[in-house]
């Protein structure tokens, strides 16, 4: 009862500051904004009186704190999350996509392709990578500790604290909030939210950990460990904003000029470092050798590479600011350092893939296997293009144009989306006790509509990316500049038609995964034949025996 | 196996496998490591900005720009870093400078050129022509694929608290004094409405240009606040000048 109390003070308060927030606002964002925490916290003390015994899928909901089942449903719904905001980051980027090849599309002032952008990359990266970050953590940590989720209430709070943050975010930046540094574009306000949100999430992590069943700390968990504690740390640095009032949404990052880029980038590449390759290697550890019934190819290379990874990749940052006034230490020390990044960046992908050593045949058999592969093949292939690009020489001319844009997409496509949608094909029927997913052939048609959308965008804009930087660049033999800014724009339509071609079969291989989970979910199984039947002639199988002569 | 050494190591490891306090705090440090030998020189290291001649804070009104800038994200699209090569150097202007962007909050370097680079923008088209080209930049420029901006044209520039946001920046770093913190609003005035006297503004902030921005003088609108920032990118240091050439002539940072 006390802690009922509790809860529901905290979250009246919560009601109560939010309301006057809202009242108050300098700006009609801020005050958006609040009237969403408002209904948030309305929601919450609604379902603290309540005390509902039914969860958001309408099941029953367990007793809390019975040790005997693992805490599945923050990760049920982080699956149904991490569907939800797929689709919809998906669908934001190809529409910004098209705003490229068609700019009639940009819908001013809530649509235009300066506000939705970072709309796409927070969707993606934050809202679709986050959830299942953050599901396959709470999923993985329990299993390889063999303990329950320590904490249930907090972590409940964690997914839907998150969901919050993505919502506020996602608002702000079509209201024009935001403070227009990559990556960490979301305002004062919901970088504090982020960062309470994020704590509780350590918490519940290590804490977990700590009731752990099993004498050592499974490698997965490294890596998510290792992701959850630097991203905290990137966050808080690069957010150390001073608001202009405490009613109004605009504040002004601590760190400007040379400072704030250096500051900013080294959160940036770190976004990448340890959001989008830290975590998702802890996905690889647990789940591929999960699916592939093989232990992890190699316990030493994994020490090997987890440390020199995470200790290499933090000195990338000033590789995005090659040639800028950032002085020269500083970008060769980035660039030496993102050379060296290559060599655990392989051994992670060496590790994942002789994973499979006895075990290759399945690439056949099981879709979700071929996803894993193909996964880290991405993923070995982004990591050897991005210490190239980082080479200043190849930078002056990559730097600024979309072959950064197609470099960036064969990552996210190939590594981190791949390994997600087999990770959630792994997850489903588990998660909800089914015999097997809804149907093996989806994942297949899933799979090929995915790769060859990768190929068609990545492709597009190697070309795309290669020829801005070389008609940027051009002289003639008089001795000027060949090419006009706009007959280099005009010159990338094509490009940009194929670039969001592929972005739709991607897309669209991300429905097809939705309707599978979602049929999978509802206990139905399509009736079809299995992957692979051999061929089998019953007139041929049978002793040869001599015919009698006539 | 011979050497025992990589064994030593493994058995040391399973001690950090085994605690998740120490494997924690290795990691923390591990990672703390690059960011701090990196970025921390950068506040002492005297040759990280060059001073240079003509740097001074934005005026209200371009601050009031700046802010519509980050706001619709321009970022996304637009650089404000032109790189010491000779094909970028003659399409915009002189390399950038780090003192250039001393007094910007949050920098806007970009990483993206869809449109063309904007750090020395400023001077080089008419207001007029802003004014037309963010209302439909396919009007002056058919292959562009920006998108519409004319809505900041009819949109009343909210400059009610611009005195709380120049005080915050000084808080973060940028020398604003008290008077110019204190004539903010009036400053705003002063640059845009042609029907308030400039008054000390040029004082306040040297080079200042007032006019009516965005050609309608009944308002002063997001627009004029965005085209007097466009129009004072890059121009603040002339670095053309001799004195300055000396100055670069000596830099050793690059």
């Amino acid at each position: 009862m006390e802690s009922l109390t509790t809860r529901a003070g905290m979250w009246f308060a919560l009601l109560v500051i939010a309301l006057v927030a809202a009242a108050l606002g300098h700006d009609f964002g801020f005050s958006a904004q609040m009237t969403i925490v408002a209904v948030a916290a309305v929601v919450g003390l609604w379902w603290t009186l309540t005390g509902s015994k039914i969860d958001a899928l309408g099941n029953w909901r367990r007793p809390v704190g019975s040790e005997t089942d693992y805490d599945d449903d923050p990760v049920r719904w982080g699956v149904i999350a991490t569907l939800f905001w797929g689709i919809a980051g998906l669908a934001a980027g190809l529409f910004i996509a098209l705003q490229l090849a068609f700019p009639q599309l940009n819908f001013e002032p809530y649509l235009n392709f300066g506000r939705v952008r970072p709309l796409h990359t927070s969707a993606v990266i934050f809202a679709f990578g986050g959830n299942a970050l953050i599901a396959s953590s709470f999923y993985v940590v329990q299993r390889t500790c063999r303990a329950r989720l320590a904490l249930p209430g907090l972590a409940r709070f964690v997914f839907w604290g998150y969901q919050l943050f993505i919502v506020l975010a996602a608002v702000g930046y079509l209201l024009g909030v935001t403070q227009s540094k990559e990556y960490a574009e979301p305002e004062w306000h919901v970088d504090w939210w982020l960062t309470i949100v994020w704590v509780a999430y350590l918490v519940v992590f290590v804490a977990t950990i700590i009731k752990r069943k099993e004498p050592h700390i499974y490698v997965a968990n490294w890596f998510y460990l290792a992701f959850i504690l630097t991203v905290a740390m990137l966050h808080v640095v690069n957010n150390l904003d001073m608001p202009v009032s405490v009613l109004g949404s605009r504040s002004y990052p601590l760190f400007g000029g040379v400072q704030g880029a250096l500051v900013q980038w080294w959160y940036g590449h770190n976004a990448v470092g340890f959001f989008l390759t830290a975590g998702f290697l802890a996905m690889m550890y647990y789940f591929v050798p999960k699916q592939a019934e093989r232990p992890i190819f190699s316990y030493r290379l994994s020490i090997i590479h987890f440390w020199s990874l995470i200790f290499l990749y933090i000195w990338a940052g000033p590789h995005h600011l090659h040639y800028t006034a950032l002085p020269d230490w500083a970008q060769t020390l980035g660039m030496v350092f993102s050379i060296m990044l290559w060599m655990p960046s392989w051994g992670g992908m060496i590790n994942g893939l002789l994973t499979l050593n006895g075990a290759w045949d399945k690439i056949r058999t099981d879709p979700i296997i071929r996803m894993m592969v193909w996964a880290l093949a991405f993923y070995g292939m982004s990591t050897f293009e991005g210490p190239m690009l980082s080479i200043k020489w190849v930078n002056s001319m990559s730097h600024y144009t979309d072959w950064t844009i197609g470099h960036v997409h064969s990552g996210a496509l190939g590594w981190n989306g791949m390994i997600t949608f087999a990770v959630l094909y792994y997850l489903a029927p588990r998660l909800w006790g089914r015999e097997r997913l809804y149907s093996l052939r989806m994942v297949n048609w899933h799979f090929w509509l995915a790769t060859i959308g990768i190929v068609f965008y990545a492709a597009s804009l190697w070309v795309a990316g290669m020829m801005q930087g070389y008609m940027w660049r051009e002289y003639g033999a008089d001795g000027y500049l060949v090419n006009s800014f706009a007959e280099t724009v005009a010159a990338m339509w094509p490009m940009y038609v194929a670039r969001a071609f592929g972005g739709l079969l991607y897309l669209a291989g991300a429905i097809i995964m939705v309707v599978n989970i979602w049929l999978t979910i509802a206990g139905k199984q399509r009736d079809e034949k299995p992957l692979t039947s051999p061929a089998y002639n019953p007139a041929a199988d049978r002793p040869l025996v001599s015919q009698p002569a006539a | 196996m011979t050497d025992n050494t990589p064994k030593d190591l493994l058995s040391g490891h399973a001690r950090l496998e085994r605690n998740v306090t120490l494997l924690g705090a290795v990691a923390l440090v591990v990672v703390a490591i690059g960011g701090i030998v990196e970025i921390a020189p950068l506040f002492w290291i005297d040759n990280t900005i060059e001073k240079v001649e003509g740097m001074r804070p934005y005026t209200p009104l371009e601050q009031a720009g700046r802010d519509i800038y980050v706001r619709e994200g321009c970022y996304t699209c637009h650089s404000q870093m032109i790189r010491p090569f000779r094909d970028e150097v003659e399409r915009y202007g002189h390399y950038s400078l780090a003192a250039e962007s001393m007094y910007d909050h949050p920098f806007q370097w970009g990483s993206k050129r869809t449109g063309p680079d904007l750090a020395r923008v400023g001077g080089r088209y008419s207001d007029a022509w802003h004014v037309q080209h963010l209302a439909n930049p396919q009007s002056v420029v058919p292959e562009s694929v920006m998108p519409q901006y004319g809505f900041l044209s009819e949109t009343p520039l909210e400059f009610e608290y611009v005195g709380d946001h120049l005080t915050a920046l000084s808080r973060v770093g940028v020398p604003y004094t008290d008077e110019q913190i204190e004539q903010a609003r009036q400053d705003v005035l002063g640059q845009a409405d042609p029907g308030t006297p400039a008054g000390d503004l040029a004082t306040r902030y040297p080079g200042a240009q007032a006019r009516d921005f965005d050609g309608n003088p009944d308002l002063i609108s997001e627009m004029d606040a965005l085209v007097a920032y466009l129009q004072v990118l890059g121009t603040m240091v002339d670095v053309d000048a001799a004195a300055a050439q000396e100055d670069l002539a000596r830099e050793t940072g690059r």
